[in-house]
This record gives C-alpha cells, structure tokens and sequence, in this order.
C-alpha cells in the first residue's frame, strides 16, 4: 500500500512513540466523514458529505461570505447585472491558475457550463449531472474577453448569484476533464486552497496545501478525509485520537464531548427546514383550523430537546432563520398549545378522526425520523386524533411523497436544505409545483397571493424588495399552515483541543482554508 | 485417484457456470423488485418525476428490465461488467480494490475460527461433562448467540478508546504504517471478532463427531493396545473425525464472507461487504450484481476446496 506524501510520512515517523497509537501528527488535518465520497467531480454530485471535499479543492467564480448566505467574490472580482435581471457580466481574476498549471480564464469558465449543460458538449458524457437545472436558467455563457464572462438568462432569476456560489457552480480544469474523460471523478483539478493528492478507496482521500493559493495559502500541510460509516465506529475514532475531527456527531454523543475539556463541540443553524407535509386534497385537512390544530398539538421545543437532544431548533416558518434577510421573525408560529389544537378540532367537527402518517427510516436531513414520527403521533393522539404510522426505507418513501400524497397518506415528514430562500418554498409551496408538473408540493397547497408574491421575488433584483416580499409570502403561508413546522437542523461538529480557527459555515460547507493545528 | 479427482473437479468447476447464472438473474430481478431507483438514489430530495426520468434515460435504465438483463449478460462475455450508475466508475476496479480485503479479513477470521474450533471442539470432546467441557461449551454459545456488530464496538470500545491498544478501524495507518505489522495491528480487532463468532459451530461440530469417533471400536482397540491417550485423541480419532468436519469449514466460508458485511461496516474496512451495504442502499445495481458474483464464486471455490481435501482425506467418498 502506498503511503502519502512524503513529508507526512516524514512527519509520522519522527513522532511515532512506543505506544501502539499516536496522535495525528501537526499541520495534518484528519476528518471523520459520514461516507466515501461518490465522486470528486463537483458537477456529477448531490451529497453534502462530498461537497464538504469539493469546497477545499475548487473555487466558484463567487462564494457564500464567511459566516454567512451571502454572496460574495471568489474567482470573479466583480459583476454588473443588466437592468432586466437577465444578463450577468463577470470580471474574472487574472491570477489564478488550476492546480495542473492551465490559466483560468472565460474560456474555462464557459467549458465547465456548456459540459453540464449543452447536450452536444463533446464532454456531456463524462456526466450525467444531476444537479444542472440549478442553471437551467442560462441560455448562453459566452467568453466575452480573455477575463470576462456573459451570462444570458431566458428570464430574470434572482437566485442565481446564491446557485454559483453553490458546490455545484464550483469550477473544473477543462484540461483534466479532457485528459481523464469519465475518470475525472477520481482526479480533481480545481483552483482552490488544496490540491488533490490521492484517493484511497474506503480509506481516505489526501488533499495537500497549495501553496500558490490566490487567496493566500492555508498553514496545514495536509487534510485527510476518512469515511467512517458507522457512527458509534466515527465517535470511537475521535475518542482514541485516530481524526481529529468529525462532523454529524450523534446527538446521544454531543453532551460527552461537551463535557471533556479535550474537545471542542461547534453547533451553527443552517438553511434546513424538518416539516410534515399535510395532504390538502383531504377533506379534512382543507379546513385550515385542522391544519392550525396540527402545529398547535406539537410540542415542537421538547422534539428539539428531548428526541434531537439539542441538535435542533425549533422552526416556525417555510424559510429558515439562517436565511437572516429573508427570515420574518415577527410572526408567532404555533407554540405548544393543546388546548388551543383541541378546541380547533371540535370546532371543525374533526375528534376520533383517523390519519396516516408516512414516515422514514433515514435519509438525508431528516435526522432522527422514526422518534420524531412517533412523538408527533403521540402529541396528536392526545388532543383526539388517531394516528397511523406507515414507515418506509428512504428511497422508497421519496419515490411514494415526491409523487404526491393523494390516495397515500395525509401527512409526510420531509426536510430541506437549500442555498437560496427561494428554492424551498417555490418547488414545494407553489399551485404550479404540483407533483405532476415536476414540482415537490406533494400536499398540494395553493394559494394564489402566495404564488405571486414568489414570482415577483424570484425575478427581483433588489435584496431588499426579495426580503418585503418573502416576508409578506412568509406571514400567509404560516397563517394558512400547509405544513406542521417542526425543526431547523444545528449542523456540529467536533475537534480536538488541538485544532485552532475552525468553524462551522451556514452553508453546511466544510471551509478548512483558516484551520491550523500546530 | 488422481483422475476420477481432476473429473471430478472439472464437473464442479463446469457446474459454477449454471449457478452464478442463476445468481445473477435472482439479483437482478430482487433488485428490480426493491422500490426506488438510482435516479432517485442519487438526486435525493431533488427526485422529481421529471428528473428522474431524464437522469435514468442517461444512464440507460429506460429500458425494459429483460433488456437490460441481456445487456448486462452479454457484456459480461466480453469481460465488461459495466459501470457503477453512483461512482461513475468500472465496476470491476472498484471490485478489485476491495476484494482483497474481504480475503484478507475473511481468510484471517476463517483460519482463527478453525483452529481454535478445532481445538476448543478436541478439548471438549476429550474432557466430555468435565468443568473444562462446560466452560469451552458457555463460550462458544456466547460467540454463537452474540450480534457481529455489537461486539465488534464492544471490542472498538474496550482496546481502542479505553486501553489504546489497537486501533478502531480501517486497514492501514492514515499517516506512515503501510506495511505488515500495521495491516496486522488494524486486523486483530475485526477478523478476531468475526472468528470469534464463526468458532462456534465448528467447535460443537469438532466435539460431537469427535465423541462419535471415540465409541467407535478402532479406538478402543488402539486404547486396549495401550497407545497413549494424546496419541490415540490426536491421531486417531481426530483424523477420523476430520472427514466430517472439513465440509462445515467449506460453509462457515460462506458465514464469514457474509459475516464479513457487518464487521467491515464498524471496523470500516475497505472490503466488499461495506462496498455491498452502500451500493444496496443507493440502487447500484451492476455493482450490487458484480460484487455478488465474486463472492458467490469464491464461496464456491472454497467449498470445492473443502471437498476435495475430504475427498483426499476419506477413500470412502466418491467422486
């Protein structure tokens, strides 16, 4: 079996003691990952377990600010948009070369979108690239100076800065596509603070520092993932000193690293909304004091507390606080109120009547969907309601909601997370995202000021004028309650005493450019 | 004996043909049956009809499942065992990667569980209802009874977090290490725990036929004839008993190679059972399919293996 880079060998051998385990040796970074990743190509990957890989070896031409949803400029410098909202010009820096030595520049740029894009792109078929409608919105990208790119959208589209600046918009050397074809999965080239050293199946991937980062070069030497599938094992390897940090840590586990004073535990809101989905296409269920009735029936601060252990907070609205612009935190949600769901009820004549409840074993965000399925079927059952619980493996159950619910089931736990406040509220609350039309409003709600209010935010080029409107949209949509809202998922993570600058982003993204680990 | 032998091999070997053919087309069609699709698999949250269509047209699942059976079928004479839809890569290098390390976990735990079944088996054969009998007999029940995974972290827990003797998993040190020694440090945990569990069955196999064995009158007149006790249990009687045991060596093969899928999923260990659980969940099917067949084929081998050494060892049977 090869060995890594040298210098960490180097490193390893001078600090290898008489015990059986030493501890990761300085300025190397190891990271306990929740799986291996499927590919290194940002363009052909889905999983934020592979995006948090991605953001360390590519740049996009823009990216979120530290801390932040916002935007802000990577490899482009700057940007004019046309006044319509549908042509976007961007300066590129001129400094920047990929990690094989070939110059960025627009025509690289331009490469990296027709492949994902253009059917007739002699490098569509290194795909397929399941995240590309992010861009569907783009009707040409041309080079319109050696540093200068034009975007031209078919129709205005504000969240388009927010979608470059997601994984999927980060940038590929279009020599190394052209070099390993299909394979380029496995040999990334990108721009950013680390290069791509070796990949190891189900053992680790290696990136090394680079150290002609435009940005400024970062102090570790190396980061090295491990995919660590199982969560007890992952816990164990932090415990015995075998990564140095891990990210998902079980919420049964966070009070212990809490307490031990050799670790660090980093907790950070992001843009994830866990809600029951409410099939309105029930009889029973169009009666909005029903629907109110639901989210008044949960105690949505003990699911947080007591079945996510913290992890989570509790949510109140389609758009999550992490989106601070957009986020309305003036309205009051539906605080525990058993009282309140059971007058509603017998008010609506809907006492004894009997629900079923799809829920799920697992999957991405829905974090621990079988107790919280049955603690929410425990609140309803006590304000009068008969619950049926029917739960299905992960794909299953997304093949059966995303179809819609009528004739299934009249509720559905589902979770999102999304990089814009538009996304989740506009494929999943709009009377023209209904299943049938592609879209994910698998309980059917429809309001027509709601769907108005999105178009009008979705084509605005104004921050200001969005965050009016989503606000307003917000108000409606909590009021008519379409969902229970339940949770916003707390990302964490956690290192050892010995890593220093690290934090958690609201993107969910994995940024180590800062980290150091003397 | 060397002919009838060799016929007798090439039968066996001819006979993989229909049986890995039958295999492939059980998995294909269970796998079809599961619910759900790679499409969907991979675009998770973002499975809209609309786009899991598209996706599945790219990577040809549009077509009938006989269709794609066929397809699939006639590639595998050409040696071409397809692409993996998730990893987007061979799915023969990503099973040649792996399979190694199954072996190594597997052969390791196969030989461990062997030798201290037949040891523990011996042993209690010989001192049948003794106290000694009694104690081999409890743990082996334990091992029997206990769940893969549970003492596998049991085990992470105990050597790895609490003494720091071992480490918690993987296969090679992540920084230096590479050679023997680290291999062996990392396999002691996973391949002891998967013996540990495999040891049972062959060690209360190892006892019965050996106490069979011990009534019969061979031994007695050995024992008449004043052979020692050692000489008579290990030579004698153990040979003899041997005929019956090699054959449940050949399948507990099969136990630890499947047992294999557990421990390499808490010790992650780059093997094919980790590789199996992931692509299962994600619908890969021409993974799930090429990873199915090595294993089915060598759990075949193995157990040709097996027969032949019996066949070696015993003139009665035939071939």
């Amino acid at each position: 079996m090869k060995r890594i880079v040298n210098p960490i060998a180097a490193v390893a051998f001078a600090t290898t003691s008489t015990f059986a385990i030493a501890q990761t040796p300085p300025n190397v970074l190891v990271v306990g990952q929740i799986a291996e990743p499927q590919s290194l190509d940002p363009h052909a990957v889905t999983a934020v377990n592979d995006f948090r890989i991605l953001v360390n070896l590519y740049d996009g031409l823009v990216r979120y600010a530290d801390g932040t949803l916002e935007v802000e400029p990577s490899l482009a410098e700057s940007w004019d948009i046309s006044d319509d909202g549908t042509v976007y010009k961007f300066q590129l820096r001129d400094d920047v070369e990929f990690h094989d030595g070939t110059p960025f520049d627009a025509e690289a740029v331009v490469f990296n979108f027709e492949r994902m894009l253009d059917e007739d792109h002699p490098y569509y078929d290194t795909g397929p690239f399941p995240l590309a409608f992010y861009f569907s919105q783009i009707d040409t990208v041309e080079a319109t100076a050696e540093h200068e790119v034009t975007f031209t959208l078919n129709e205005p589209f504000a969240p388009f800065l927010s979608n470059l600046a997601y994984p999927t918009g980060l940038l590929i050397s279009p020599q190394a596509v052209r070099e390993h074809g299909e394979n380029i999965g496995r040999h990334p080239v990108g721009t950013g603070a680390y290069q791509f050293e070796e990949w190891e199946s189900n053992s680790r991937v290696v990136l090394t520092r680079n150290n002609d980062y435009w940005d400024g070069a970062p102090d570790l030497e190396a980061v090295v993932f491990r995919p660590i599938t199982d969560a007890n094992t992952r816990v164990a390897e932090m415990r015995s000193g075998g990564i140095d940090m891990m990210v998902e840590v079980p919420p049964d586990n966070v009070s212990m690293f809490k307490e031990d004073p050799m670790f660090q535990v980093y907790e950070q809101a992001g843009p994830h909304v866990w809600f029951v989905i409410l099939n309105m296409r029930n009889e029973l269920l169009q009666d909005k004091r029903v629907r109110q009735a639901l989210n008044y029936a949960v105690d949505k601060e003990a699911l947080v507390n007591d079945v996510l252990q913290g992890t989570a907070t509790v949510a109140d609205s389609p758009i999550a606080p992490a989106f601070n612009w957009a986020y309305n935190d003036e309205l009051d949600g539906y605080p525990y109120n058993p009282d309140r769901a059971r007058e509603l009820l017998e008010e609506a004549g809907a006492v004894g009547e009997e629900l079923t409840f799809y829920v799920t074993e697992g999957g991405s965000g829905m974090l621990d969907p079988i107790n919280m399925g049955t603690a929410i079927q425990a609140n309803l059952e006590s304000v009068g309601l008969d619950i049926s619980i029917e739960t299905y493996e992960w794909n299953t159950f997304l093949g059966r909601v995303n179809a819609g619910l009528e004739g299934e089931a009249d509720m559905a736990e589902m979770a999102w997370m999304t990089n814009d406040p538009d996304t989740l509220p506009f494929l999943a609350l709009r009377s023209d995202a209904m299943p049938d039309e592609g879209g994910f409003n698998s309980g059917y709600y429809s309001n027509a000021d709601v769907d108005k209010l999105l178009e009008q935010a979705r084509t605005s080029t104004s921050q200001e004028e969005r965050a009016r409107l989503y606000k307003e949209a917000q108000a409606i949509i909590v009021e008519d309650a379409p969902w229970i809202f339940v949770a916003n998922w707390q990302q964490n993570a956690v290192a050892t005493d010995r890593v220093e600058n690290f934090h958690l982003q609201p993107s969910f993204l994995l940024q180590l450019r800062d980290v150091r680990k003397p | 004996m060397a002919t009838p032998l060799w016929r007798y091999v090439g039968k066996r070997l001819l006979l993989l043909i229909p049986v890995l053919f039958g295999l492939s087309l059980i998995v294909f069609f269970i796998m079809a049956l599961i619910p759900g699709d790679p499409a969907q698999a991979i675009l998770g949250s973002y499975a809209t009809p609309e786009n899991v269509a598209r996706l599945n047209a790219q990577l040809g699942l549009d077509k009938s499942l006989p269709q794609q059976y066929l397809t699939w079928l006639g590639n595998i004479f050409q040696g071409d065992f397809g692409r993996s839809y998730n990893q987007n890569r061979e799915v023969i290098s990503i099973i040649a990667e792996r399979f190694g390390a199954t072996l190594i976990l597997a052969g390791t735990a196969l030989v461990l569980c062997s030798i201290f079944g037949l040891l523990a088996g011996i042993i209690s054969a010989s001192r049948q209802y003794g106290l000694v009998d009694k104690a081999i007999t409890l743990i082996v029940l334990i091992g029997i009874s206990m769940p893969a995974f549970w003492l596998g972290l049991l085990m992470i827990m105990l050597f790895a977090v609490e003494w720091r003797l071992l480490p918690a998993s993987g296969m090679f040190s992540i920084y230096g290490g590479g050679d023997l020694p680290d291999l062996i440090r990392h396999l002691i945990l996973p391949a002891g725990t998967l013996a540990f569990i495999a040891t049972g069955v062959i060690a209360r196999l190892t006892r019965a036929s050996m106490l069979e064995v011990l009534r019969q009158d061979f031994i007695r007149t050995a024992r008449a004839k004043g052979v020692n006790e050692r000489r008579v249990i290990y030579r004698h009687a153990f040979k003899a008993a041997l005929v019956s045991i090699v054959p449940v060596i050949g399948i507990q093969a099969g136990f630890v190679l499947g047992g294999a899928v557990y421990i390499e999923t808490v010790f992650q260990w780059p093997g094919m059972g980790s590789m199996l659980v992931n692509a299962i969940s994600t619908r890969d099917l021409l993974l799930v399919q090429g990873g199915v067949l090595v294993i089915a084929a060598a759990y075949v081998l193995i157990n040709l293996a097996a027969d032949v050494v019996q066949f070696i060892l015993d003139p009665r049977v035939t071939a």
